[in-house]
Parts: structure tokens; sequence; C-alpha cells
């Protein structure tokens, strides 16, 4: 089973973790607006709380599913790495589910339940929103750190779970700038406004820290040619942030012109800072411990999954964007009729 | 308590909480579909209004199941690393098709199935009712492939401790596959059709009148009635391949603990492993082997068979197993003659739910529940009744479970445990308050979308 040249138990396992690592962008991507539309919820009165909610109705769901399609490639394509983070991360895993269940199940008890409970339910769903992504950025910073506890780490770990929950609530403000309107929307300019900050500071401060957590990573970005291929990353993640700030500016004054570019940009954004992670910990899957083609699953069970998802992932990716095309436009109220 | 027996519980615990959602809304998306297929058929509001009540609950159910199923994705690192170590060539192949050609397809289109009605035409939206449902029994294939693997391993060789698959047709076909699947989608059918009837009964209770109550009460007595004789044929071939593949559990759930002929089949008992015996043991004589060999004389494996020489027990604990099948199995035969007697009744009055006697439909209202009850005891039966293994003959429960703290693990689980009481009671209430909005709600005409006159409420 040799491809391009190379043996199987060579470009499967990395055919695999370049397909995980597309789930985990996705869903970072897609999961982290609604998840930040959940954490800017208090920020808005009920009408508004109504709408901000209609919006992400349809597509929480699969947004979701990515996650589990993410673990999933991991559990199957990486199977003791998996046991290995997982375990790591017993307690923020552990935190991050019970959010994600709040969430889930306030999203239909809000509107389902009787009156009197939708401001518990609304509450329910920022909480499960925020536990959510706190537990997630957690998470990320002690990956950085090599999965390692200690109160340096920790503390990094903490200081990741603000920025995400930042960055995510700046997404989903981004997105709310495209799907609301009147009041609400100039809200959401507003509130990107404020993110920006937590974006920058987030990315900053992990594009910082890598290098310095291993000198394997160091090496890869600062010695040789590296330095100066790698260089577009920083240049237009820097572009990026003056574009996103001044759209924020004339979103100000004229809020019918381009609605979308906040969002855009910040998923590329997103998208360019885990390239640039995923660059530093190649090979790696657990940090500095197990490489992906240490723990890969026996070739045979992954060709297997191959055949499948090179069929199947083509399919999915159409018809979800048949339903954002469906759901287009300004979020209205989520009716059933 | 040790981390074994704490993670035992806390994936009991998170897979028992998930099952009951799934087992609404694999069902529940083909009734909708029908209910969908009819009234595109005969323009009739009825069957528009029992789909609109029930789309609702779907919505709900899924969305639990949803929440409950990712936790479960997690569970497999946290808490079981050994599993996916040692069988992950085959597991991961399985889970990932679920997730790729079930997951996906279901709550993508249940976007579109719940919220596009007055968005997409009426074909696209019938199409999306039926991937939904597609999808949901797509997933319910792949995860009892799966699980039957772990029950019946086949296709598949040992290397160096690890599993590798060798014929993939045999591990998707393997011997307990098809039973299991049946048994499965059949409860479903059963669990979805006993909701249906018993929550349409309290709302006639409630002075429910509309076209759209009643039915939905007809389908669901209807549909009970047809599936349960169904379903206890389908139990008994299950139950005979279970005898073939995994004596000790069939051993266990008849409480029998010599092998020989002429095995009574136990209505009634306390198991006591402490004497090795059952106490109190009410049956009918040769009613076992007649069950299981078809005839009085037939021998029977007891579980004394399963012990090994030092004293090591190898089959299940028998108290759960042995009384979780009498619960499964009483359930069932209420749900028969419940059902049978509610179509007989029905035959009798001109199918007019109206018109049933009040005990009748008082009855059925916690039979609204029955399915998740025989669903409960059924699974418990197979999955306590593996034990000591997690993959027969493969790899015992003891040898997947992770390192962690106890500690750890106990916190999580009273965290799982408070979540889930707190949800299954807010389940529960809000689909008895949807009951009674909607038959409040009836005397009010319903706005509607332009075009749609809705009919006039018949005189009763």
């Amino acid at each position: 089973m040799e491809f391009l040249g190379y043996p199987a138990d060579q470009w499967l396992p990395f055919t695999f973790a370049a397909l995980m690592g597309l789930s985990i962008l996705i869903y970072v991507c897609l999961d982290g607006f609604d998840l930040g539309v959940g954490v800017l919820v208090p920020l808005a009165d009920e009408a508004e709380q109504d709408r901000m909610i209609a919006s992400i109705g349809p597509f929480w769901d699969a947004n979701e599913t990515w996650l589990v399609l993410a673990i999933g490639l991991l559990l199957v394509a990486f199977p003791t790495a998996h046991g290995a983070i997982l375990t790591a991360l017993y307690l923020p895993v552990a935190i991050m589910l019970l959010g994600l269940i709040l969430r889930g199940v306030a999203f239909e008890f809000r509107v389902k339940a009787p009156y009197k409970w939708k401001r518990a339910w609304t509450w329910a769903f920022f909480a499960g929103s925020l536990l959510t992504s706190l537990a997630q950025g957690y998470m990320l910073g002690l990956y950085i750190m090599g999965l390692i506890s200690t109160p340096l780490t920790i503390g990094f770990a903490l200081l990741c779970a603000v920025f995400l929950t930042v960055g995510y609530s700046f997404i989903g403000a981004a997105w709310l700038i495209g799907k609301a309107e009147g009041d609400l929307q100039s809200k959401a300019v507003n509130w990107c406004k404020g993110g920006v900050w937590g974006l920058i500071l987030g990315i900053g401060a992990i594009s910082l820290a890598s290098p310095f957590v291993s000198t394997r990573i160091f090496d890869k970005w600062f010695t040789g040619p590296s330095l100066i291929y790698l260089a577009p990353l920083p240049i237009i993640s820097g572009l990026l942030i003056v574009y996103i700030w001044s759209a924020l500016r004339r979103l100000s004054v004229n809020p019918n012109k381009e609605i979308w570019g906040p969002f855009v940009a910040a998923m590329a954004l997103f998208a360019l800072s885990f390239l640039g992670m995923a660059y530093s910990f190649y090979p790696y899957v657990v940090p500095e411990q197990l490489t992906i083609y240490e723990s890969a699953s026996a070739p045979e069970a992954l060709i297997i999954i191959l055949v499948g998802t090179l069929f199947v992932l083509p399919t999915i990716l159409a018809y979800t964007a048949l339903s954002y095309y469906l759901f287009r436009g300004k979020a209205t109220e989520l009716r059933y009729d | 308590m040790d981390a074994l027996i704490l993670s035992r519980i806390q994936f009991g615990a998170n897979i028992s909480f998930h099952i009951l959602f799934p087992t609404i809304t694999i069902a529940l998306g083909w009734v909708l579909l029908y209910f969908r297929i009819r009234y595109n058929r005969s323009g009739e509001q009825r069957w528009m209004d029992a789909y609109m009540f029930w789309v609702k609950v779907f919505a709900l159910s899924f969305a639990l199941g949803v929440v409950s199923g990712i936790t479960m994705s997690f569970q497999f690192g946290t808490n079981w690393p050994g599993f996916m170590e040692k069988v992950g060539n085959i597991a991961g192949p399985l889970l990932a098709y679920e997730i790729m050609t079930a997951f996906f397809l279901e709550a993508v289109f249940l976007g579109i199935m719940l919220f596009g009605a007055s968005k997409v035409p009426r074909w696209l939206h019938t199409g999306a009712t039926f991937l939904v449902a597609f999808g949901t029994t797509m997933s319910t294939f792949w995860i009892i492939v799966l699980n039957s693997w772990m029950h019946t391993p086949a296709g598949f060789e040992l290397r160096d401790g690890v599993v590798f698959a060798t014929n993939w047709w045999d591990i998707i076909f393997n011997p307990s596959m098809p039973y299991r699947l049946a048994h499965m989608l059949l409860a479903s059918g059963l669990t979805v059709a006993f909701l249906i009837a018993g929550l349409s009964a309290l709302r006639l209770l409630w002075g429910e009148k509309g076209h759209g109550v009643r039915t939905s009460f007809r389908t669901g007595v209807i549909m009970g009635a047809m599936l349960i004789p169904v379903q206890i044929f389908m139990g008994d071939l299950h139950g005979l391949n279970t005898l073939e593949h995994q004596p000790a559990k069939v051993a266990a759930m008849e409480g029998n603990w010599e092998t020989g002929p002429n095995v009574p089949l136990v209505l009634f008992g306390i198991p006591n492993e402490e004497t090795r015996s059952t106490d109190f043991e009410i049956g009918i004589p040769n009613g076992a082997s007649i069950i299981l060999k078809h005839k009085p004389s037939g021998v029977v494996p007891g579980l004394n068979d399963f012990v090994a020489d030092d004293g090591t027990i190898q089959h299940p604990p028998v108290a759960p197993v042995f009384y979780s099948f009498r619960v499964m199995v009483g359930t069932g035969f209420a749900m028969l003659f419940l059902s049978w007697a509610g179509v007989w009744m029905l035959r009798k009055r001109g199918w007019e739910p109206g018109d049933l006697p009040k005990p009748y439909l008082l009855m059925m209202v916690p039979m609204a529940l029955s399915g998740w009850v025989a669903t409960l005891a059924g699974w418990y039966v197979t999955e306590i009744g593996r034990q000591p293994w997690l993959v027969t003959g493969v790899m015992t429960t003891k040898e997947a479970v992770a390192d962690v703290p106890p500690v750890m693990v106990l916190s999580t689980l009273i965290g799982y445990l408070v979540v889930y009481a707190l949800l299954i009671g807010a389940y529960i209430s809000v689909l008895l308050y949807m009951a009674r909005k909607a038959a409040k709600a009836e005397a009010i005409p319903n706005p509607r979308r332009p075009g749609e006159q809705p009919l006039p409420v018949p005189a009763e």
C-alpha cells in the first residue's frame, strides 16, 4: 500500500493526523461561534436573546458533531494517544461534557418548558457555554504545556481558558453582526470591539509560549531558512487583525456593508494560528512523548476508514453547505411550521 | 471503592441515561415520516397536528441524545483506555462509520426538518425527515454491530495481545448481530408506540378532543399491538442465540445452578450466590427446558459449570441479570395485554379513542414509560450478563479500566448523576407540560400559515 513512494505506515498516520486537524479546526470555528453566542447571552435583553439563539438554532447540533468526529478520529487512528491525552485531561473533559450537556438541552428546554423557567434555562445555556469554552481553553493551554501539571503550567492553562473564551465570544459577536439587525447588530459590533484585544492577547500568548516550552519547537521556528518561509504566518495574522479593527470602525458607521468581514477574517485568523500550532507539534500527538507514527492503528484498520472517509467527507461538507445556504440571511424566529 | 467499580457505575449511568433518548428518536423519526406522508397524500390536518406535537418531543429527545452521546465518546478515553488499545483496530472503524454515515446526516438534516418547513419545498422537507430517520437507524446499525461483536467476536486474530481484523464481513455480521439489531429496533418501535399512546391517553383524559390526539392514540396502540408479538418471537430467538454463544448469561437469566434436564421456568425467586441456589422459587416444571430446548428432557446449562477449580467465579452476578430479565419480560406481557385489549375495544367502538373506558386510559398513562423500563432492563440483562468479560473471551472489563484516582472518578460520577436526575425530571415534566398545553390550547384556534384553513372542530 505505497502512496507517492511512502509506505503505508507513513502516509496513513499523516493523512489521519491531517483529517483530525481539519476536524478540530472546523469544530473550533463552527462551534466556536455558537459557544460564543452562548457566552454573550447575559449581555442582551430577552427578545435579543431569542434572536441570538435563533441564529444558531439550525446549526449548533451539526457543529458539535465535528467534535465527535475529531475525538473519534483520535480514538480510531491514534488509540494510545487518545487514552494518554484524555486521562491526563480527565477533569477538564468532564467539566466540558457537563457544559455541553447543559447548553444542548437548555436550547430545547428554554422554549418548551413553562415560561416561568425560561430565565433559568437561559442561564443554564449561558453557564454551559461558558464552562465548555473555559474547559476547552484550559485543555488547549495544558496541551501546549506538554500535558504536565505544575503551578506554572496550570496558571498558563487558566490564562488560555480566558483567552479562548474571549476568542469564541469574538467570533460569536462577529456572527451576530452578520445575522442580526438594528440594536442587536450595533451591540454585536461593540462586543467585537471589546473582544478583539482578547483575540490578540490569546493568539500572542500561545504563539510565544510554545517555542519556550520546548527547545525542539524553538529550533523548528527560529533556525535556518524556516524563519523566512514561516514569516507569512505572523505577517498575514497581523494584517487580518488590522483589517478586523478597521472593518469594525466602518461597521459602527454603516452597519450594512462588510457585515461578514470580521467573521471571515476571524476564521482565517483561527486557521492560521492552528496551522502554526500544527507545525510546532508535528510529528507529536502527545507533546514530546508520542508521535503520530508510534501511536497509529494498524494500516489495515486505517485504510478501511479512509476509503469511507473519501466518499463521506465531501458529502458531509456538501450538505452542511446546503444547510447554511438554506438558513442564510438575517436570523428569523424559529418556527416548526 | 476502587476505580474499576466506580468507572463501571459511571459508564452504566451514562449509557443508561443516553439510551433512553435514542430509543425514542430511532422509531419516532419513522413515525414522523409516516405522519408527514399521510398529510402530504390526504391533506388532512389531523396528520399535521400529530406531526407538530410529536416533532417537538423528537427535538427535545434528540438534543438529550446528542449531548449524552458526546459524553459516551469521551468516556472510552477517560475511563477505558485499555479497550481501544486492544480492540481499536475493529472498534475504531465501526465507530468512525457511525459518526460519518449517521451523526452528520441526522444533525444537519434535523435543522432543516425542524426549522425549514417554511423555507424549503415540501419534497425537501419530507426528504429531510426521511434522512433524519434513516440516520438514526444507521447509527443504531453501527453501534449494535460493535456491541454484538463484543458479545460474540468473530473475524479477527490476536497478534502480540492486540486484535487485528481478518474478515470484515464476519465482524459486521457476527453471530448475535442480526438478533440484537432486530430486538433493539423493535424495542424502539414499542417504546415510541407506548409513549405516543400513553401521552395521548393523558391528553384525552384531560379533555382534549381534536383529531390530532385521536389519530396519535390510534397510531400508538395499533403500532404497539402489531410490534409486540414480533418482539416476543424475536426475543425468544435472541435468547436461543445467547444460549449458543453465552450460556452463562442464560443460566443467570433462568436462575439455574445445576446443568441438567427438566429445568423449571422460574417465575419468581431470590438467587443466593452464597448458598448457590435460588430461594423461594416459584416455577413451572420443565418450563426452561421446553423454552430453550423445545422438550422437557432438554439439558439446560447451569451456573455451577462456570466456576473454576480454584473457586473463581466465571459467570456474571446472578441477581441483577435474573431480576432485570423478569422486569423486561413482565413489561413485555403488560404491553401485549394492554395493546391488544386496546385494539379490541377500539374496534368495538368504531375506532373512537374518546369512547374508551376511563380505567383503560388511566392504565395506558404510566405505560408511556414502559418502553424505557423494558429497554433498560433488557440492556442490563445482556450487559451485566456478559461480565466478567468486556469482549467475550478476548478481554475482561478489569483489563480495560484507566488508572485514574478513584476520588476523581467519584466526583465526576456524582456530577453526572445529579445532572442526569435533574434532566430526566425536567424532560418528563416538559412532556407533561406540552401535553397539558395541547389539551388546553385546543379550544383556541391556532394561528396558522396563510392559506391553510384549520379544519372545523367536529361536533361531538
